[in-house]
């Protein structure tokens, strides 16, 4: 039995290591990809109490979770695509205008 | 005593790998490494006793969403890119004490609430039987929505990656 107080402290951890990427990085693409680790951390902590309450809501959620993640990832690639074409390079610096 | 062991373990490479997601410059490197994130995310399923999230999580995650991003990431120049000074280091250093703050926050909320013991896999409820009854009575209309999400993603991703011609 392992203390559920101790899959809530590593899904926090996780989560602050996405945050923390989200904000240091310049790659819209790394950007992403801490954003996708800050989600499966929330997703850990889902699991990890609907376990503890014993139903199996909390899985279901999860698998929301992921099929919206999967609708998400291949609109937001498809956007960062589309930026690259018409600026032709990659620094989340350079999207500072709303339009030009 | 073993399942501590095992949680510590994966959880030392969960952490680990994001770590190197977050701080190696390489951004194929950091796809690999989330992929290694995410399998460790798998194997603590396992170990919740939530058989088919891992293994859903293998699947779309370690593979579908992964594969889209290596693909972008070549499509899209390796090494080309978060090359030269950084123009606006003193901001982002505002990160750490940022990120600090929000881990004592989250550490706080948690640490001590919640010490109730999770079942492991050998006792957790929620088999891959009860999520498949569930999904199809309770949660039914959003199950059936999902579909329709992933139409209009899939079609929308067309839209946006047809050439302009």
């Amino acid at each position: 039995m392992i203390p559920g107080s101790w899959y809530l402290a590593l899904s926090a951890v996780l989560f602050t290591i996405g945050v923390v990427g989200v904000v240091i990085r310049r790659n819209p693409l790394v950007i992403f990809m801490s954003i996708e680790l800050a989600l499966n951390a929330a997703n850990l902590a889902l699991v990890a109490f609907g376990q503890r309450n014993g139903n199996p809501d909390g899985q279901a959620l999860v698998f929301f979770v992921m099929a919206v993640a999967a609708a998400e990832v291949a609109v937001g690639l498809a956007i960062i695509v589309a930026i690259f074409r018409v600026r032709q390079r990659l620094s989340i610096d350079d999207l500072s205008a709303m339009r030009w | 005593m073993m399942a501590r062991a095992a949680f510590l373990i994966i959880a030392g490479l969960a952490v680990a790998a994001a770590l190197g997601l977050v701080l190696r410059r390489n951004a194929i490197h950091g796809a690999l490494f989330l992929v290694v994130n995410l399998g460790s995310i798998a194997a603590l399923y396992l170990m919740l006793g939530a058989e088919f999230l891992a293994a859903a999580q293998i699947i779309v995650y370690a593979g579908a969403i992964m594969v889209l991003f290596v693909f972008a990431i070549m499509v899209l120049i390796p090494g080309k890119e978060e090359t030269g000074p950084d123009p606006r280091r003193q901001w982002r250093l505002l990160a750490a004490p940022l990120g600090g703050a929000l881990l004592l926050e989250l550490i706080m909320l948690v640490v001590g609430r919640a010490a109730a013991p999770v079942p492991t896999a050998a006792t957790a409820p929620g088999s891959v039987a009860a999520i498949g009854r569930l999904l199809f009575t309770d949660y039914l209309l959003p199950f059936e929505l999902t579909s329709v999400l992933l139409l209009a993603a899939m079609v929308g991703v067309m839209l946006l990656a047809r050439s302009r011609a």
